[in-house]
């Protein structure tokens, strides 16, 4: 392994968070975040099928003919995703009915494709089991965030708890569409913020970026 | 949702234009979104061929699911089906416009690859099966879907292109701003539900 164990998880946890840094996977993250319980669900699915994903696709890396690579991989996804959407079904109804059509599109999720081709193509099967695994615990990290920050202003809930003693009013807004959007937005705007001052310091502005 | 009565064509076509849009209120397709909208033009050609595949592949869907799933009883591995038929049509669509248009491929001719992995795409084929469409409802919701896609991208994309000259706080320039621009237009596009609704 060229990395050790520290820097992978810190690599997947933190620097080069899939949804944050990478701005991958961004469809489910924002459509499932409106219940801490869904997000969890969705999170841990999620990491199951990249784990195995990365798993399989690493074993048959030198099996693949190049040209059809692509379609093997979805393929494998697919599969992976089937097995956590009739594992959901069965296990949980209430949940699969709310998630709706979003398990099935963990296929087309960019995460899992992502690490496929970044990271399994080139790396043994357990460091790419790892990295998967890891990469989809960032990525449920990041939902669980947002889930809490929404779940609490829009229902006054965590996990269906009523945390709202106060009684407060809750933001309708929160539950909708546009609240994920300018939430993800302020995460990224944070972490990169973070993220540069440890690079330099001194407060020199990075780069320009568009 | 088989039992709710049927809701006209011509409404599924608009909603999914304005009040569902695939991008602002389900969120699919976020990825190309986000990383194909620093440029006008790129994104509305994204968008064109965005919403041809998602015709295209509606149709194909519509009758494999009619045809080959429900009565085979497939659907544990529907998925799969659906997916190997998106990267063929997007596949055979490439060669086509290779033989046939060629200025058009050269255009659009990296973006194609990248729509197999569209969430947009397939969402749209789950979503008929889960709302259960008839194939009129089908095929409207599936234009009116990839019209609403490339509305919403050209949009990002013509408000990033004015925003280039901007000053913005550090740490959020690029995919930050992207999203907070996007849920204004979420709000903005919100505030037409109370025209029509379709879920």
């Amino acid at each position: 392994m060229a990395e050790s164990w520290k820097q992978l998880v810190k690599r997947n946890l933190w620097t080069e968070n899939q949804v944050v840094r990478q701005i991958l996977g961004i469809c489910s993250s924002l459509a499932v975040t409106n219940l801490m319980a869904n997000s969890l669900v969705m999170g841990l699915g999620l990491t199951f099928v990249t784990a195995l994903s990365g798993l399989t696709l690493s074993l048959l890396r030198n099996l693949i003919p190049r040209r059809i690579r692509m379609i093997v991989q979805t393929l494998v996804i697919a599969a992976y995703v089937i097995l956590v959407d009739l594992i959901i079904k069965a296990a949980l109804p209430d949940i699969s009915k709310a998630l709706g059509p979003y398990v099935a599109l963990i296929i087309t999720n960019c995460i899992i494709m992502g690490r496929a081709e970044a990271y399994a193509q080139k790396n043994p099967p357990v460091a790419s089991m790892l990295d998967g695994f890891f990469a989809g615990i960032g990525y449920t990290l990041v939902l669980l965030l947002i889930a809490l920050i929404r779940e609490a202003l829009g229902f006054g809930t965590i996990f269906g708890y009523n945390v709202n003693l106060l009684g407060l009013d809750t933001w309708t807004i929160m539950v909708m569409p546009p609240s994920a959007f300018f939430l993800i937005g302020i995460l990224i705007w944070l972490v990169s913020n973070v993220q540069e001052k440890k690079k330099n310091p001194a407060g020199k502005p990075g780069p320009a970026k568009r | 949702m088989s039992g709710a009565p049927p809701i006209s064509p011509i409404i599924i076509f608009f909603a999914s234009i304005l009040t569902s849009n695939m991008i602002l209120s389900n969120f699919l397709g976020m990825c190309s979104f986000i990383s194909v909208s620093n440029e006008y033009k790129t994104a509305s050609g994204l968008g064109k061929a965005v919403s041809l595949v998602m015709i295209l592949t509606m149709a194909i869907n519509y009758a494999i699911y009619h045809f080959l799933v429900l009565p085979l009883g497939l659907e544990y591995i529907q998925y799969i089906i659906y997916i190997i038929v998106i990267a063929a049509s997007v596949q055979v669509i490439e060669m086509a416009m290779d033989r046939f248009l060629p200025d058009l491929y050269l255009k659009l001719g990296i973006f194609l690859p990248l729509i197999t992995v569209n969430c947009a795409i397939l969402g749209i084929t789950l979503f008929m099966v889960i709302r259960q469409y008839t194939f009129l409802q089908a095929m409207l919701f599936a234009a009116g879907s990839g019209l609403g896609w490339w509305l919403a991208i050209s949009a990002l994309a013509a408000i990033r292109e004015k925003m280039a000259r901007s000053k913005l706080p550090r740490g959020l320039a690029g995919p930050g701003i992207a999203f907070i621009i996007t849920g204004l237009m979420a709000l903005a596009f919100i505030g037409l539900s109370g025209v029509f609704a379709v879920q």
